[in-house]
């Protein structure tokens, strides 16, 4: 089966080393929710603010008029403290959010991980997930028996696979849902902070599979607190504040003036790894 | 894929061939490019959208099966529950009936009891199902872009499977009871045709409001059970006295109900404005429930 990275190779190379073409375009998004500002709606201050005529909900700038081109083979690292905007970003960016301004143009398939979206039915077992993730992300049947064996091996679950997923432990279910994420051939994989999952040698392994990915041409956009490996991993980040790009470019000088801003020294960084 | 262009590619010269492959590269590429823009109108075009929500289809189905295997999982009985639990449910409610009516209830009653109690909790299951579907499928929701339609429509797949096996139930009663098998029979088609119509139209209703008003789900049993007594399920819709027959009328599933009473069960020939009022709901309600969920759904990720 060819994938749409085999296809850009021959594009590219049949465009005689012009210069590749954008795997995402972002244009001037804004992205704007409204919440209601009570965590806990009671039945209570529902009616004294109905009498009040008080309204309930918040807008939340999330992100504001950002625009970027990411070009195939990139892996973009996006930094930023919470409430920065990263997570909205990629829920934009791979059409779960809509945007309210703006445009978003993406070449190629997108295979997210983002709330650990496998195992949304914890009553099924991790096969049914992985099934059903696998068809709601537009996989065929044909596709997903393929990648099957595949997507267990990697997860290293073993019979777990066929038990309900409440009986997965926190690192069981992390370690299926990334397999899943990168099993899918996405030509674009998005990555929110689900660097680190399961133990350390299953960290490795989630890291070298990455860097496969990106040997394979695809582009990958990941969001994490972890600076050491985003500067290992990246070859491009983009540090987001207040729903703005704050700074974009080389992995190494954003990581640098982030440390600086957040004011932590090297020490405290390596601790945050683990 | 290249396989099927194999041939082509070998009669054509190298040049020729490595402008083949580019075309088909750059059409596979092209054919992988989405767009992302504000909806203006609160709706998403609607040509893409169907055309998604058929591509996927195959995960409505997968979700649907899973339901009805995760329901009774862990069980002795398993899936003969599929058939245990409407017999006990119409078995309970004759005994309602037959104790409140004195006894004067006969077995063909029962056999309209059992058909209209199982059409109806076609629709019932679909709304309570479909309530949930949208709260419960918050993680997909966060995690892939897909067009939400289909949790509430996999809900409505649940219930119908459900409703299936107990159809072979109620068959087997009415050629026991030697109740008449004739052409009227085939109205059950359209007639559960127009419930299931109904049935998805009102489960995308619940599972919108679901997501506003978490509170929903504990009023349904209650809203569903006033509901099953002002139907004609527990008694024949004619024996109701006039004055309380506008508020049989104003119930959607009347018509749908009181028609498969009378055609399937009874023998008659389908009263005409039964069909008419029963499509108009139907249709109406799924038109109703398909505005309000589509043109929710993009929330849906925020609210959960």
């Amino acid at each position: 089966m060819l994938s749409a990275s085999d296809d850009r190779a021959v594009v590219s190379e049949a465009l005689d080393g012009q210069p590749q073409d954008h795997a995402v375009r972002v244009q001037n998004l804004s992205v704007t929710y409204r919440t209601t500002i009570e965590k806990r709606p009671t039945l209570r201050r529902t009616l004294v603010r109905l009498g009040r005529r008080q309204r309930v909900v918040r807008e939340i700038r999330a992100v504001q008029n950002v625009s970027f081109d990411v070009a195939h083979r990139t892996v973009l690292g996006i930094i930023g403290v919470n409430g920065a905007g990263k997570s909205t970003l990629m829920r934009t960016v791979a059409g779960i959010l809509p945007p309210n301004e703006g445009r978003i143009e993406v070449h190629g398939r997108i295979s997210t991980l983002l709330a650990l979206g496998i195992g949304f039915k914890s009553e099924l077992s991790g096969r049914d997930n992985v099934i059903l993730g696998g068809l709601a992300a537009g996989l065929t049947r044909e596709q997903l028996a393929a990648k099957y064996e595949e997507i267990a091996e990697f997860a290293e679950l073993g019979s777990f696979m066929d038990s309900p997923m409440r009986t997965y432990s926190a690192g069981m279910y992390g370690r299926l849902a990334f397999s899943v994420a990168v099993h899918m051939e996405p030509d674009i994989l998005l990555v929110d902070e689900a660097l680190s999952v399961g133990d350390a040698r299953f960290k490795h392994k989630s890291f070298d599979k990455m860097r496969e990915l990106c040997a394979q041409a695809r582009t990958i956009f990941v969001v994490s607190h972890a600076l050491q490996s985003l500067q290992t991993l990246c070859n491009e980040i983009i540090w987001m504040h207040d729903g703005e790009i704050a700074l974009r470019g080389e992995p190494g000088e954003v990581i640098e003036r982030y440390r600086r801003f957040l004011d932590v020294g090297d020490k405290d960084i390596a601790l945050e790894e683990d | 894929m290249r396989k099927p262009h194999a041939d082509t590619l070998r009669t054509v010269g190298p040049d020729k061939k490595a402008n083949l492959r580019r075309m088909n590269a750059e059409a596979r590429l092209a054919a992988d490019v989405h767009v992302f823009e504000p909806h203006r109108t609160g709706l998403p075009p609607v040509g893409p959208y169907l055309r998604q929500l058929w591509n996927r289809r195959e995960f409505a189905l997968e979700l649907a099966r899973a339901n009805l295997r995760a329901q009774h999982y862990n069980t002795t009985f398993g899936q003969v529950w599929l058939i245990l639990n409407p017999l006990l449910l119409a078995g309970v409610y004759f005994t309602l009936v037959t104790i409140v009516r004195g006894g004067s209830r006969g077995s063909d009653f029962f056999a309209h009891l059992m058909l209209c109690l199982f059409a109806f909790r076609l629709v019932s299951t679909s709304v309570g199902e479909g309530a949930r579907s949208v709260i419960s499928g918050g993680r997909l929701i966060l995690n892939v872009a897909f067009p939400r339609t289909l949790l509430p429509l996999a809900s409505v797949m649940t219930a119908f499977m459900r409703f299936l096996p107990t159809m072979a139930v109620y068959a087997v009663l009415h050629v026991a009871l030697g109740l008449p098998i004739d052409l009227e029979l085939l109205w059950a088609i359209p007639l559960i045709g127009l419930t299931l119509v109904f049935a998805t139209g009102a489960a995308m209703i619940a599972a919108t409001a679901q997501v506003y008003f978490r509170d929903l789900t504990n009023f349904l049993p209650y809203v569903t059970r006033v509901w099953l007594y002002t139907s004609p399920v527990l008694y024949y819709a004619d024996e109701i006295p006039a004055r309380l027959q506008p508020i049989l009328q104003a119930n959607p599933l009347y018509p749908l109900l009181a028609g498969l009473s009378e055609t399937v069960n009874q023998g008659q020939s389908l009263n005409p404005e039964y069909l008419a009022a029963g499509a108009a709901w139907a249709f109406g309600t799924l038109l109703v429930g398909a505005l309000f969920f589509v043109s929710r759904e993009r929330e849906f990720a925020v609210r959960l």
